[in-house]
């Protein structure tokens, strides 16, 4: 404590003022460096989008310039020809059908694991814990083979399971915590009224826990969108493909040749969706990141 | 910034606990109808854990002792010989230390950025009137929280498509301004410039979703610490140094273990931007090296020992990570942080009252 006071001999006279001098410096510093980190994050973005209007050659030619026509060329082709639109309806059933199942199945989980006492409580819960942690390369192999073995190897509902598996976790602990928040007696009191134990969770429990669940659902839709490894591995039918393989594909496959104005029209696509939820659901989000991260 | 009762809403919090005492549990007995449903509760989700999770770690494990190729019945237990092979494969090794040096520069200038932004926007406002942030921080951190929301892939192929030797955004903008010697540099083709040019689009990538966390959890640092310290004169740059960092120091654990476990990995923004490992392999990744045996040369048993070192490699970064926090002061704050005023109902009572603060408190901070 005394090095606090030491070093600040001048300070009350500086900060008596109703405007201290340092601030607007700091201000200034602080704005400047923002401002230029907040451009290095949108140009890149910015010039996609302007170059999905313009025809390959003229990106080729005059990257920088205003398209001459804006046309909507590069995504109708992109849309067709390359397939996104395929891909795209793959990620949607893909995405939507497992965090339905991933949001259902963690909710039951998490509730009877933190609403009930019964032997082997904490090694179920620890074990999740655990499959938090490990990377998914150690397993991409046999999983691989379990896929094969079951008959769901690139399907789509054998990606859907995959998806829910590791989603699971992240889903069960946040849950977990939200669950044990809430209070015995309205549990106690459903019992008095004669609800069984489904009724108590599906008309009661769950409703309650309604906030929580919308954060984890937003924060499971942004992670199964963005997912890329398990299709990867676990996908390889064309026809199944999802938007992120897709787009990795679209790109690989023409090398020089690539039709680069279909490339940014899909690269466009694939970010609206969720540029969208992000900007509808960005406090929301915010607020999830910390809670997630407190517990 | 609305009011914060849709903040509450918002953290995905119950609003408020009407009931006010902490929920009791009991033993309940257990009747015909509470054992069906925990065993169905319990059971789908634990058997889909299981076949999906469990059973692949187990084989993994089993698979890294063979010399199976995956599509042969022939499967041989060859104990440790992956593993020594391991030790004398060149392209692993450097993979390996690829991956060091990811796991060592990335999470460490991201979080030091992302740190930098979060005390900027929230306590390094003016040094009169109440402690709060910049003007305009919210546009701030919206923006640059944005790249977490695109996933990685995209993020790869747009960074490999802005590093574009003839028609990418980098060079015309250094040519633009009169660097003519950036006419077609290769960022992604170059030795020398590979791997940093890849390092940065990772850290671009990450710095937002670490900002968001740090901003909420300076926000749960009470207020009459920020006013203590400036009345004994504290400048902004100590504030952040002997107040800011101290509370949060979970936190900063909690995110360098998150970001180093995603740079161990790497795969995605690396099979964006250079699906071949780059140029003389400066960018591969073990990852990548373990798709390629696997799925190209079709060598199982051998890429899942990778996997298995990539794994235990995981686990030593996250023990060292404890072990400099804890050496470093952690284990002074763990009892400060398990005083029961400390939690309510299994959670940071400071967090709760972040969140319930009223209006004008959300606004300044």
């Amino acid at each position: 404590m005394s090095a606090v006071t030491l070093d600040n001999t001048a300070a009350p006279t500086r900060r008596s003022g109703r405007r201290a001098p340092g601030d607007a410096l700091v201000a200034g510093t602080s704005h400047t460096m923002l401002i230029l980190w907040s451009v290095i994050v949108i140009v890149p973005f910015c010039w996609v989008l302007l170059s999905s209007f313009k025809t390959s050659k003229e990106i080729l030619a005059s990257p920088f310039s205003l398209p001459a026509e804006w046309s909507f060329d590069n995504y109708v082709s992109a849309w067709t020809k390359a397939g996104i639109g395929t891909y795209f309806f793959n990620t949607v059933i893909v995405v939507g059908t497992a965090l339905v199942l991933v949001m259902l199945l963690g909710a039951m989980c998490a509730y009877v694991l933190a609403r009930f006492e019964f032997f082997g409580r904490n090694f179920i819960y620890y074990s999740l814990l655990g499959g938090l942690t490990f990377p998914v390369f150690l397993v991409i192999v046999p999983l691989f083979f379990v896929l094969q073995g079951i008959g769901l190897l690139n399907t789509l509902p054998g990606l859907i399971m995959t998806y829910v598996a590791y989603a699971l976790p992240f889903t069960v602990f946040f849950l977990y915590a939200f669950f044990k928040t809430l209070p015995d007696d309205v549990y106690e009191a459903a019992m008095m009224d004669g609800a069984g134990e489904w009724r108590t969770f599906f008309r009661i429990m769950l409703p309650m826990a309604a906030p929580g669940m919308s954060g984890v659902a937003i924060f499971n839709f942004l992670g199964l969108w963005n997912q890329f490894l398990l299709p990867v591995a676990l996908n390889t039918d064309r026809d199944n493909y999802v938007l992120t393989q897709g787009m990795a594909s679209f790109s690989a496959q023409a090398g020089y040749n690539v039709d680069f104005g279909a490339l940014f029209a899909g690269v466009v696509m694939t970010v609206l969706p969720v540029l969208v939820v992000y900007l509808i659901f960005q406090r929301r989000i915010a607020g999830t990141v910390s809670t997630g991260t407190f517990r | 910034m609305s009011a914060s009762a849709t903040d509450a809403t918002a953290a995905g919090l119950p609003e408020e606990n009407p009931w006010g005492a902490p929920p009791r549990r009991r033993r309940r007995k257990i009747t015909l109808d509470r054992a069906f449903f925990m065993a169905v509760f319990l059971g789908l989700p634990v058997a889909v854990f299981v076949i999906f999770v469990v059973i692949p770690i187990g084989q993994a494990l089993f698979y890294s002792l063979t010399d199976w190729s995956g599509f042969s019945p022939v499967m041989n237990v060859v104990g440790m010989d992956n593993y020594v092979k391991l030790l004398h494969d060149d392209t692993f090794l450097k993979a390996l230390r690829n991956n060091v040096l990811l796991t060592i520069v990335v999470p460490f200038v991201s979080l030091v950025a992302a740190l930098t932004i979060a005390v900027v926007v929230t306590t390094a406002g003016p040094s009169t009137g109440q402690v709060r942030g910049l003007n305009g921080s919210g546009f701030y951190r919206v923006v640059s929280f944005f790249p977490y929301a695109v996933p990685a892939v995209i993020i790869g192929l747009l960074w490999a498509q802005v590093y574009d030797p003839a028609a990418g955004l980098l060079n015309g903008m250094l040519t633009g301004i009169g660097f003519e010697g950036f006419t077609d540099y290769a960022w992604l083709g170059e030795v020398r410039a590979a791997m940093p040019a890849s390092m940065f689009v990772m850290i671009w990538a990450n710095i937002g979703f670490y900002t968001v966390l740090f901003v909420a959890a300076i926000k749960g640092v009470p207020a009459e610490i920020y006013e203590a310290a400036r009345i004994d004169g504290a400048g902004r740059f100590r504030t952040a140094l002997s107040i800011t960092l101290p509370s949060i120091r979970d936190n900063v654990q909690t995110a360098y273990i998150y970001l180093g476990i995603l740079t161990l990995d790497a795969y995605v923004f690396m099979a964006a931007l250079n699906p071949g490992g780059g140029p003389a392999n400066s960018t591969l990744t073990m990852s990548q090296h373990l798709m390629n045996t696997a799925f190209k040369k079709g060598q199982f048993g051998y890429a899942t020992s990778m996997g298995v070192v990539l794994a235990l490699v995981t686990l030593i970064f996250a023990a060292l990570v404890f072990t400099v926090f804890y050496l470093a002061g952690g284990r002074e704050k763990k009892p400060k942080r398990n005083t029961p005023a400390f939690f309510a109902h299994g959670r940071p009572l400071q967090m709760l009252k972040a969140r319930e603060g009223s209006q004008e408190e959300e606004v300044r901070r």
